[in-house]
């Protein structure tokens, strides 16, 4: 239902960067929520009238630009179709945030700040907000291939120290991030909080690495939303014995308590709606190049008929 | 009136409504209720004994002249039904559908002491349909008041007071975190019940008198309350964001693939429309064995969802009496029709799983009446040895929600022990220039004291900027607030 010309809702897209054929960035407009954000929080995207909310960690937000950030992976058929949609100049058509308790940006003097895989981006906002509050902040970042790397240099402008790691070596040292991160707390014992963002199995695998150290390590968890305000309870984790609304309170929260294999189980709710509208997509791409083809076809005869 | 009617003189019966096949409509979203027809409405009205001390209208939580719309209604002058309801009541198509009119005005009908009470309800519906078909919308001439209202949440407690603001000539803004407006009217209470064109309807009502919408505003994360007074330039906000936040049974399973709140089911179902999933791209997998644990106007909209949605059978689980069961009479009735099972004094325990992590059934314990609690309903209490486990692949609960904690972590305002406003009699919270009303003061309770409380804090933020406030007089000679009398007062219809 059209409502009145909102002021807060332009959500035009003003800049479009592709880091790898699934990693794509984009910059919107969106000047208060430019102000209001903090590391740690989401925003709930809608691309269109008939598509589903998804929780996006903001990746940066810039308020003299008056931009956020957002950093996607397309791995399902919402965020393949934003892929392909999403151009500059476009206009997302729903874009509700910042939500979620902002990261708490402790006194720690030295950080280590983890990203893997989809968590790399969402990790930088908490990286430069320690840098700014004075602590030394450790860098580990996890990669494929060095083809797949992107903001080294956003990275390296807030990081004492960045360690690079790849499945195949190309760039950095050869491993996961958890080998990352047992090089950097053997090399830095003074280290005493670590921040770990990536897909579960990974945030999982970080903790689970630096709890022989005893080093805090806060997760920001990305469970299946609907509203973000707290209204719909899908988002329900298990954080030591207690059960947390992700959207409302967290999304943050002590890795060393939540239990990932809950997550996980829970984050497959929806696998065969999921897989059925990827295929459907997919299916539907297909025919679109087909008729494409079809068309191009088409007009080559009629040229060539003119012609003749 | 030539003659007094009485007890004996009114036709005995109360009109029937006519409804959707309960076969049919189990397989659709109509609405259910068709509602009154002219002659219906009309042979309805005559069993009304315009008492003298009418019951009817303190039983209204917005005290609706309702022996009064009544007799307009009877001398066939819909338009001016219709301006005695507004008076009172912004939203009538909506009230007439989802108000407990059997706890409230026909609770109290004086008909109703030897017979069927007047159906009011239905009535009040049958001029709100009427005026939004004919494009009926009472915009006083208002004058214009310097001062910025931002009303914090689009549901009914929020749209009542913005609609009061604005007649007050305050420039009012609605700020609401859905991308549509409409609060629970929109995501929680299904089309069958209450259909969208319906809250459409009410809502471009209030863009006439000069209401604005913010959708996908988070109020409070994107901006706080406090900057709203301090730096926004708003002279008063209200708060009406509503509870919100589901509770869940806490028992084991409680986090299985297939246990949600009826506010996940609802919203994705209503609001993102997953019913037509896969042409929108929300999914709402749906079991064939549905149990819904609560027997509250939710856990029934939850129920009839369900079954619409193609589950063979669907289950309300409650553990005290349908006597208990703090739904409205009528939506227990239809549920029934519909062929829902209920298993009433029955607990649940516990959510059995499969190894997937997906649900498969439910343990339950029979319960019976004890002695009667705090809330003066006798307390069901489990039988001894009386577990048992039925097969069910898909848990839905609708037993309350608790306060959403967004305003309270994002503000100083004061809060209640439960996480409530705290509020006092006029619904002026601690900070001043601030007012709160519905769920986020009281808890869970209905669309009409949310409006009814909508419309008393807009009273209080009246006296608060100094604005005139013509509902303070009691005069029986207003329309939304404005005297009559007065000159500059036009009545418009818009087409």
């Amino acid at each position: 239902m059209p409502v009145n010309e909102p002021t807060t809702s332009y959500f035009e897209i003003v800049k479009r960067e592709d880091y790898s054929d699934v990693t794509y960035m984009l910059e919107v407009s969106h000047p208060l929520m430019a102000r209001a954000a903090k590391p740690g929080q989401f925003v709930i995207v809608m691309s269109h009238e008939d598509g589903e909310r998804i929780p996006l960690t903001i990746a940066d937000f810039d308020a003299q630009k008056g931009t956020v950030t957002l950093v996607i992976q397309a791995v399902g058929k919402t965020t393949r179709e934003m892929q392909q949609t999403c151009q500059v100049g476009t206009r997302l058509y729903g874009l509700v945030g910042p939500m979620g308790i902002p990261s708490s940006l402790s006194h720690a003097t030295k950080v280590l700040c983890v990203g893997g895989g989809l968590g790399v981006a969402p990790v930088y906002p908490q990286a430069r907000g320690f840098k700014e509050l004075g602590a030394k902040v450790i860098g580990v970042l996890g990669f494929r291939n060095k083809d797949l790397v992107f903001w080294e240099d956003k990275f390296k402008s807030v990081c004492d120290e960045l360690i690079l790691c790849t499945d195949d070596g190309s760039v950095g040292i050869k491993g996961m991030v958890t080998d990352g991160i047992k090089l950097a707390l053997e090399r830095h014992p003074d280290i005493d909080e670590a921040v770990a963002i990536g897909p579960p199995v990974m945030m999982k695998a970080s903790a689970e690495t630096t709890r022989p150290f005893g080093v805090k390590t806060m997760v920001s968890l990305n469970p299946i939303m609907v509203d973000g305000t707290g209204m719909c309870g899908g988002c329900r984790v298990k954080v030591g014995e207690q059960v947390k609304f992700a959207c409302v309170d967290g999304p943050d929260f002590d890795g060393h308590l939540v239990d990932f294999d809950d997550l996980m189980v829970r984050l497959r709710r929806y696998k065969e709606e999921e897989n059925a509208a990827m295929k459907r997509f997919e299916e539907s791409c297909r025919m679109r190049d087909f008729m494409v083809t079809d068309a191009e076809v088409r007009e080559a005869i009629t040229t060539q008929m003119g012609e003749a | 009136m030539a003659k007094k009617r009485t007890v004996r003189t009114i036709p005995q019966e109360r009109t029937a409504v006519r409804e959707l096949d309960p076969v049919v409509r189990g397989t659709n979203f109509e609405e259910v209720n068709c509602g009154y027809n002219e002659k219906e409405a009309l042979l309805e009205s005559e069993r009304c004994l315009f008492c003298p001390d009418p019951k009817c209208i303190a039983g209204c939580p917005v005290n609706i002249n309702i022996p009064a719309f009544i007799e307009k209604l009877g001398q066939k002058d819909y338009r001016g039904a219709y301006d005695v309801i507004t008076a009172s009541n912004l939203l009538p198509s909506v009230c007439g559908r989802v108000c407990p009119q059997e706890n409230q005005c026909e609770g109290v009908c004086v008909v109703g002491e030897s017979l069927e009470p007047v159906a009011i309800g239905r009535l009040e519906r049958f001029i709100g349909d009427r005026a939004i078909a004919e494009g009926w919308v009472n915009i006083p001439a208002i004058e214009p008041a310097p001062y910025k209202v931002g009303i914090v949440g689009s549901g009914p407690a929020g749209m009542a007071c913005a609609a009061d603001m604005a007649k007050a000539g305050c420039d009012v803004t609605v700020f609401e975190a859905f991308h549509e407006p409409g609060g629970v009217l929109r995501y929680g209470i299904p089309e069958f019940r209450l259909p969208n064109s319906v809250i459409d309807a009410e809502i471009s009502n209030l863009k006439k008198l000069g209401v604005r919408f913010e959708c996908n505003t988070l109020v409070g994360r994107l901006f706080t309350i406090e900057q709203m007074i301090e730096e926004m330039g708003y002279q008063a906000v209200f708060i009406g964001t509503g509870a919100g936040y589901p509770s869940m049974l806490n028992i084991p399973g409680d986090s299985l693939n297939g246990v949600l709140s009826a506010n996940e089911l609802l919203t994705r179902c209503n609001l993102m429309r997953a019913r037509d999933f896969p042409k929108v791209d929300t999914p709402l997998p749906l079991g064939r064995k549905v149990a819904v644990v609560g027997a509250g106007n939710t856990a029934m909209d939850a129920l009839r969802v369900c079954l619409r949605l193609g589950a063979e059978k669907v289950y309300c689980i409650y553990r005290r009496t349908k006597a208990e069961a703090p739904a409205r009479a009528e939506e227990i009735h239809h549920a029934e029709q519909e062929g829902i099972e209920f298993h009433w004094l029955t607990n649940p325990v516990e959510v059995l799983g499969d190894d997937t992590g997906n649900v498969r059934g439910m343990r339950c314990v029979r319960m019976e009446l004890g002695e009667p609690d705090s809330s003066g309903r006798r307390r069901p209490v489990p039988i001894e040895d009386s577990e048992f486990d039925f097969e069910t692949d898909q848990v839905v609960y609708a037993i309350g929600t608790n306060a959403n904690p967004i305003i309270g972590q994002t503000s100083n305002l004061g809060l209640n022990k439960w996480g409530y406003i705290q509020c006092d009699d006029s619904l002026a919270t601690s900070l001043a220039g601030v007012f709160a009303g519905g769920d986020i003061v009281t808890g869970a309770a209905t669309v009409i004291e949310a409006m009814g409380a909508g419309r008393r804090a807009a009273r209080a933020m009246k006296s608060y900027l100094g604005l005139r406030d013509d509902d303070a007089l009691e005069s029986p000679g207003t329309l939304f607030g404005i005297d009559l009398r007065e000159h500059n007062y036009a009545r418009v219809r818009i087409a």
